[in-house]
């Protein structure tokens, strides 16, 4: 029914776009996945990377370098949001299941509508040398814009996990989710790592946020569908598992690549969030996770 | 005396590490049976597993003449096994009179003026009559403690689990304590004690059972495990 | 307050709302954003018995009240269904998907419960974008049927169809409050461990509290395409609806099935007269603020403020 170029097109795209998924998951990965804070917002402070960058361009910056800018802004803005949940939820510890979600739901719209209300409804992208034009190898036509996520993405997976595997504050940080009584007995204030966590959980979003306006053009509403795909990810890798989130990122492209080849676009938000369901049905823990 | 509990050939295993391996115990009706070990032991892991909040362990358990290793927490309470827990889980949201009523509700199957009568004797027994209609996120150490065992009681159980009850509670608070078990015991109440206070287990326990990475290293009474070398290697090491 | 006075009351209420529907002098707007209000009623009521009462915080709400809607739709197109028809048909869907998704993810911790809910909106969206029969991503006009029963408009039918589904829902609420399954669902929220070890069988009673949620949903979404003679995917589904159904609880107050209806009341009227003055999305930053301020400083709704404010009084 359909050629094996074309297949072969749809999964080389989905490789691009897993790696994509993968780099913008990475942050969630941590907060949720490692440090166990129910943060929903993770994809709203996405798109407000996204928005950021956009400004940013206005004054000529590379959207690149744009991100890069931003990492340090968004750290800041981690290490304020999981101080706060900290001192506001997590330290008195009653009832933290609803109220944690609830206002980490509510941030999520806040930071939505704010957008709508200061730039509109209307997509927004940015421009750069890279953007618009594809190389060419063969019959295949992979675009540059594609090629420069991925290889941001891929370079940000590889970062983080030499990091969470090889330093000693990464490896308090994986630890810090699993046993906290034995890092406060090694030292360490698990209070500080799960703060440096978050902190560098939402430096990695902004440039996520950066990348993903490099890919495509960008709307405030945007960040519901990225539920899907960040949880999806994350959900599909295993709890705690940060090698898993590059496997995940690519099981849920290639998917996604496939359904919008031969089903259509619309039908790219089912891929990621059904794909979650039937993780969560069939199994819950993951491919990797603990 | 007949056996009320009955473990055969437990193991637990948590992806790669084993938890318990090929526990065997016997517990008698009416017994007070004190289980002792170092942290890590598998103490709490083998009341999760008689208890019903782990169900997919190897092996089998049978109380009061049946197999209840298919059955789910909630069903092996309404059998009669009940248990306290180390951190105590009050129902926060209630004061103490409504944490003894969910027992009574859903094993009991009322929670009318009776039970709310029998709730106040209960609560009478343990000295906590005072605070009945007190939130229970407003109660002590010690007030939790008993209300963890309050609660425990007004399932009407045949077996109860105390699961360190005494943590860091004061002398004379945990002589409260142990006077109450004293008396649930009196009741006909079998009672298995984990506890780290060793006079606590001395005092109270017929026979004592010691566990040490996830295996029995040997029972007896009190008296024959304090002297026991296995057990002072196990708390103390070599 | 005991049955009888909840009987007289509410009696009382219907009473004087059916009253007002039948009244001259009253204008149409009313019934418009009235049905829209008491919408709001059902739906924070509904919300809060597995919100609230049990702590599994549903994030999908559109797709209960989807769910409702289009069967409703499918009713009245295949067979010519009376509203009563499609409501209940709406409710017993809803309910069954609240029933779908419990069983799923309610064996799991709390988080993945809300993502799924937020899955089953998108994944319902998108099969009915691209269902015909319904309308597809277009949508469907629908003209309704002449039987007005005895009301002027088809307007002030529905308001009180809507006014009747309100009463009903907070009384399902009262009842599941006050009995074993309230008792149950406080003691799941508390500590489910500890519930479950007091006999309460957690797992079948959070499936039964979210099929009722659900079904309530189900059946407050099922009158709407009658209300707006139209149906779209875009707006049914809009996820604004959970920021509504979740604030409402929680700035109301979510013990007592009292906080909801406050809840849904006061900012249900806000919202008719913000999104008329200014805007819809200035609206959902009011309540979204509104929530995060008092699920951080008044955890315990408007219902606690007031019991603490009667507190220091003495």
């Amino acid at each position: 029914m359909f050629s094996v170029d074309l297949i072969f097109e749809a999964v080389l795209f989905g490789i691009l776009l897993g790696c994509f998924y993968a780099a913008v998951s990475l942050g969630l990965s941590v907060a949720f996945g490692l440090l166990d804070v129910p943060y929903v917002a993770h994809p709203a402070l996405l798109i407000l990377g996204s928005y950021f960058t956009y400004a940013l361009c206005q004054t000529g910056i590379d959207p690149i370098l744009c991100g890069l800018l931003l990492m340090p802004v968004f750290y800041l803005i981690g290490i304020a949001f999981y101080r706060f949940y900290y001192e506001t939820f997590e330290k008195r510890s009653t009832d933290t299941g609803v109220r944690g979600l609830a206002f980490f739901f509510g941030m999520a719209f806040i930071i939505e509508v704010c957008l709508i209300l200061v730039f509109g409804v209307d997509q927004r992208t940015v421009s750069a040398s890279y953007i618009g034009s594809s190389l060419e190898i063969g019959d295949y036509r992979l675009p540059y814009r594609m090629l420069v996520a991925f290889v941001i993405a891929l370079s940000l997976t590889f970062v983080m996990t030499i990091y969470f595997s090889k330093t000693f504050n990464g490896r308090a940080i994986k630890a810090v989710g699993q046993d906290e009584g034995a890092l406060r007995l090694m030292g360490a204030n698990p209070v500080k790592i799960k703060q440096l966590a978050f902190g560098i959980a939402t430096a990695v979003n902004g440039l996520a946020g950066a990348m993903l306006i490099i890919v495509g053009p960008v709307e405030p509403a945007m960040d519901r569908i990225y539920i899907g795909r960040t949880f999806c990810v994350v959900v599909l890798a295993g709890l705690g598992s940060m090698s898993g989130t590059l496997v995940a990122g690519l099981v849920l492209g290639i998917a996604e690549s496939i359904v919008m080849m031969t089903l259509g676009p619309s039908w790219a938000p089912a891929v990621s969030f059904g794909l979650l369901l039937l993780m969560l049905g069939a199994r819950p823990q993951g491919l990797f996770g603990r | 005396m007949e056996t009320i509990l009955e473990v055969s050939n437990v193991v637990k295993q948590f992806g790669g590490f084993t938890a318990l391996s090929d526990v065997n115990l016997r517990v008698q009706q009416g017994e007070r049976l004190g289980l002792i070990g170092p942290n890590g032991s598998g103490k709490t892991t083998l009341i999760n597993c008689i208890s019903g909040a782990f169900t997919d362990y190897q092996g089998s358990i049978r109380f009061d003449g049946n197999d209840i290793s298919k059955l789910k927490a909630h069903e092996r309470t309404k059998r009669g096994i009940a248990r306290s827990f180390q951190i105590p889980r009050p129902f926060s949201s209630m004061s103490v009179m409504e944490n003894l009523l969910v027992p009574f509700a859903f094993v009991g199957g009322k929670d009318g003026p009776v039970q709310q009568k029998e709730a106040m004797d209960i609560l009478q027994g343990m000295g906590l009559a005072n605070k009945a209609f007190v939130q229970s996120n407003q109660l002590s150490q010690v007030e939790l403690r008993k209300m963890e065992l309050a609660r425990a009681m007004a399932a009407k159980p045949k077996l109860l689990i105390s699961d360190e009850a005494m943590a860091g509670l004061s002398g004379t608070e945990v002589d409260e304590v142990l006077e109450i078990l004293f008396g649930l015991n009196k009741l006909g109440i079998t009672i298995i004690m984990i506890e780290h206070i060793m006079q606590a287990v001395m005092k109270f326990s017929q026979r004592v059972v010691c566990l040490d990475a996830g295996k029995i290293i040997c029972e007896g009474t009190p008296e024959t495990i304090v002297k026991n070398p296995e057990v002072q290697r196990a708390y103390l090491g070599d | 307050m005991t049955s009888m006075k909840y009987a007289a009351y509410s009696s009382l209420l219907l009473l004087g709302l059916l009253t007002l529907s039948i009244m001259s002098g009253v204008n149409e707007y009313f019934f418009f954003a009235g049905f829209v209000v008491l919408q709001f009623v059902v739906l924070a009521t509904a919300w809060n018995i597995l919100g609230g009462y049990a702590g599994y915080v549903n994030f999908g709400v559109p797709a209960f009240i989807a769910v409702g809607a289009y069967t409703a739709v499918v009713l009245f197109k295949s067979i010519s269904a009376p509203l009563l028809v499609q409501i209940v048909g709406g409710g017993i869907l809803a309910g069954a998907l609240g029933l779908g998704v419990g069983l799923l993810t309610l064996k799991l911790r709390g988080i993945f419960f809300s993502i799924a809910t937020v899955a089953v909106v998108f994944i319902l969206e998108t099969l009915v974008n691209n269902w015909r029969y319904v309308g597809g991503a277009t949508g469907l006009q629908l003209t309704r049927p002449a039987d007005l029963w005895f009301f002027d408009s088809y307007v002030r039918m529905l308001f009180f169809v809507m006014a009747v589904l309100a009463v009903f829902s907070v009384t399902v609420a009262r009842y599941v409050q006050d009995s074993f399954l309230g008792r149950g669902l406080r003691a799941v929220r508390d500590s489910e461990e500890a519930a479950e070890c007091s006999g309460v069988p957690t797992l079948k009673i959070k499936l039964i509290a979210c099929t009722i949620s659900g079904a309530l949903m189900g059946i407050a979404g099922a009158p709407m395409p009658m209300y707006l003679s139209y149906i779209e995917p875009l707006s049914t589904f809009n996820l604004s609806y959970s920021i509504y159904a979740l604030g409402m609880p929680i700035i109301g107050g979510t013990s007592h099935w009292i906080g909801p209806v406050i809840g849904a009341l006061l900012l249900a009227t806000l919202q008719q007269i913000v999104t008329v003055t200014v805007s819809n999305e200035l609206n959902v930053l009011i309540v979204g603020v509104l929530l995060v301020l008092f699920v951080v400083i008044a955890p315990e709704g408007i219902l606690g403020l007031v019991k603490k404010w009667k507190q220091s009084s003495k």
